[in-house]
């Protein structure tokens, strides 16, 4: 058993960290109070090579492990949720999954301006009547010929307005027994006509991300766009889930670091009763939490990332990392809150801004309640991992970062 | 053409300092890259990209300072090189020169010399104009703009910070610079730059290796013990009338 990161893993975190310390986090509250997101940091994303960071060098990326995934999504949400979301759905939930369903053409066509930054990836399978219940959605799928002509609407989408491509899931036979052998996976492109896409507003947290609906009338997408077989979209929106769980598990593991760091700052400044706060009992028992809810949720998170480097299942793994990273995080910031007092309940300081933003992880890619369910079927026996027609490749250092 | 930056680790400014009871100093933190090299790295690399340069990155130092090159490597520097030996335990800034000229002595075809503005953890930039100086070369510091460099003609023209304003200056190549924060952005490592810094192997020249030896090096001057500053003691005292406020802060000479 190995803990130690390699060489390469701490200089690529090394230079995620300084990239989102020194250019996003000076100003990063200014944009999270206009509720928009900030302008630089797709296209330095893009530009720095972060989009494309696990994708093998033929397809554009940069070769990376999948734990160099983990551990730059924690050093972005280190500084705003908004950051590691970006992640989440361009690389995690949209180009893992072309490199493990995409044909080659396909690969060719959509990953390789993915993994250079060219072009933005998102991914749409929530709807307005069906989150934890995807299998209900409603959007659809008709063939004509060449092409399939798509409806509906999604909602909840990260990088809505933002996106050029986006892999969204439809019904090609609304009457399919079971029904979720009726979803089919398509990549659409934002400039394809019937398309309009909009911003929703309001949020709790993660403002400065980028959240928004897409509405589909009479798209008419090529048959070459549809992403795996006809009626296999929905194995293709489960395995994208494992991959985008991993990554929204790894910013939460970064969320719960800040508010450690952040809190055992503030606990040696702040002084009461003639010493600083950082050596009364109370105080040290949440710094304690923190530290231990960071441990853990880490090791989790590298667990299920050393999986998928051995190109072994991890639905499981990633479920339950994500679960707990997620669920830690939110009552890191709590505790952050309270350590900083009245100052935490105030923006002048971050916490806050950690606790809104450490909220949505706990909704969003599979709610707290799913993943416990998960957890509880696969001890019951209920649940067990069926080999798929296309699994996520492992990783193999000679093939991924070889040019062909 | 080839550009040779000189680098090295130094202690974080934000770490926590203190000198312990055997007068040794201790540092709370790990060693950063030189902030001030950052600069002069990105500048190396802008050359590399402008005029096809070969860029060899060297630090004087132990394997701590390994970072610094790994850096380098990372940003795009062709080569990197430790210069270390047990009789350099110690160095004075004379020593550094003295060792550092020798390597790009060895390196043979150098053009140009760039380092950071100063070690800021002793705070000194000796070390950068004795280097010139056992070179023979012209030390063109704080240069804050290469504003031309002609490698056929071996020509450069720098814009140098000095405390009247700015002045031009040019002068034949081969030259030793020392570069301010004004010129440029610096860069940070690509991640194929980061793979290749990872498996590269970096060699480690001694004295021997240089042509010299230990007496060359020998410090003039020997570090006996570090001592923590005196703590700072002062009082808050509230006033409230603006008057008498006034009169205080002139009593003070304050105003």
């Amino acid at each position: 058993m190995e803990f130690e990161l390699t060489e390469e893993h701490r200089m690529a975190q090394q230079m995620v960290r300084d990239f989102a310390q020194k250019e996003i986090y000076p100003t990063i509250k200014e944009w999270d109070h206009k509720h928009q997101p900030h302008p630089d940091v797709l296209p330095r994303m893009a530009e720095l090579g972060i989009l494309g960071i696990n994708v093998p060098v033929r397809y554009g990326g940069q070769g990376f492990d999948y734990i160099t995934l983990a551990l730059v999504c924690e050093e972005l949400e280190r500084v705003d949720a908004s950051l590691r979301v970006i992640m989440s759905v361009h690389a995690g939930l949209n180009s893992l999954a072309l490199l493990q369903w995409g044909t080659e053409e396909q690969k060719q066509r959509f990953l390789v301006p993915q993994a250079t930054g060219e072009k933005y990836a998102g991914y749409a399978l929530t709807e307005p009547d069906a989150g934890s219940d995807p299998v209900r959605l409603r959007a659809t799928a008709r063939r004509e010929g060449d092409v399939y002509v798509l409806n509906g609407e999604k909602m909840w989408i990260s990088l809505a307005t933002l996106a050029d491509h986006m892999l969204v899931f439809a019904k090609t036979d609304p009457n399919a027994k079971p029904e979720y052998k009726g979803i089919t996976a398509f990549m659409i492109t934002r400039d394809m006509k019937g398309v309009t896409v909009g911003d929703i507003k309001g949020k709790m947290g993660v403002r400065a991300g980028s959240t928004g609906w897409i509405a589909m009338q009479d798209v008419e997408v090529p048959v070459e766009n549809r992403i795996g077989e006809e009626g296999e979209g929905f194995y293709i929106a489960m395995s994208c889930l494992d991959n985008g769980r991993y990554t929204v598990g790894a910013g939460a593991v970064g969320c719960i670091r800040a508010c450690l760091e952040d809190s055992v700052k503030y606990a040696k400044e702040r002084y009461t009763f003639n010493v600083p706060i950082a050596q009364h009992q109370l105080i040290k028992q949440k710094i304690a939490y923190m530290q231990q809810w960071y441990d853990a949720a880490r090791l989790l998170i590298l667990k299920a990332g050393w999986l998928k480097n051995q190109g072994k299942r991890n639905t499981r793994e990633t479920a339950l990392a994500k679960w707990f990273a997620t669920d830690m995080s939110v009552k890191a910031a709590l505790e952050a809150i309270q350590l900083h007092g009245a100052y935490g309940f105030s923006d002048e300081y971050d916490v806050e801004r950690y606790l809104r933003n450490a909220k949505g992880a706990t909704i969003y890619e599979g709610s707290s309640e799913i993943q416990q369910l998960i957890q509880a079927d696969y001890a019951l026996g209920y649940r067990q991992d069926r080999p798929l027609r296309c699994e996520l490749p492992g990783y193999d250092p000679e093939w991924w970062q070889s040019e062909n | 053409m080839h550009v040779a930056v000189i680098t090295n680790c130094t202690p974080d400014t934000a770490a926590d300092v203190a000198v312990d009871a055997g007068g040794n100093l201790k540092v709370d933190d790990k060693l950063v890259v030189n902030p001030w090299d950052e600069y002069a790295i990105t500048e190396a690399i802008l050359l590399k990209e402008a005029h096809n340069a070969q860029v060899s990155i060297l630090t004087l130092g132990g394997p701590e300072h390994e970072e610094a090159l790994k850096h380098g490597l990372a940003i795009g520097c062709d080569q990197a090189i430790r210069i270390w030996d047990d009789a350099l335990q110690g160095w004075d800034s004379l020593a550094f020169a003295k060792a550092v000229a020798a390597a790009i002595g060895k390196l043979g075809d150098v053009d140009l010399v760039l380092f950071g503005k100063e070690l800021p953890d002793i705070a000194s930039d000796a070390h950068i104009f004795q280097t010139a100086r056992k070179l023979g070369w012209t030390p063109l510091g704080f240069v804050a703009k290469i504003e031309a460099l002609d490698p056929a003609a071996g020509t450069i023209r720098v814009k140098r910070q000095v405390e009247s304003g700015t002045e031009t200056v040019t002068s034949r190549l081969p030259a030793v610079i020392s570069v301010l924060k004004d010129i440029n952005e610096p860069k940070y490592p690509t991640f194929i730059g980061i793979r290749k810094a990872a498996k590269a192997s970096m060699p480690v020249w001694s004295l021997a290796d240089l042509g010299l030896d230990a007496a060359a090096v020998a410090p003039k001057a020997k570090r006996l013990a570090y001592q923590d500053l005196p703590k700072r003691e002062g009082a808050v005292e509230m006033i409230d009338d603006p008057a008498l406020l006034v009169d205080k802060l002139l009593e003070e000479k304050v105003i």
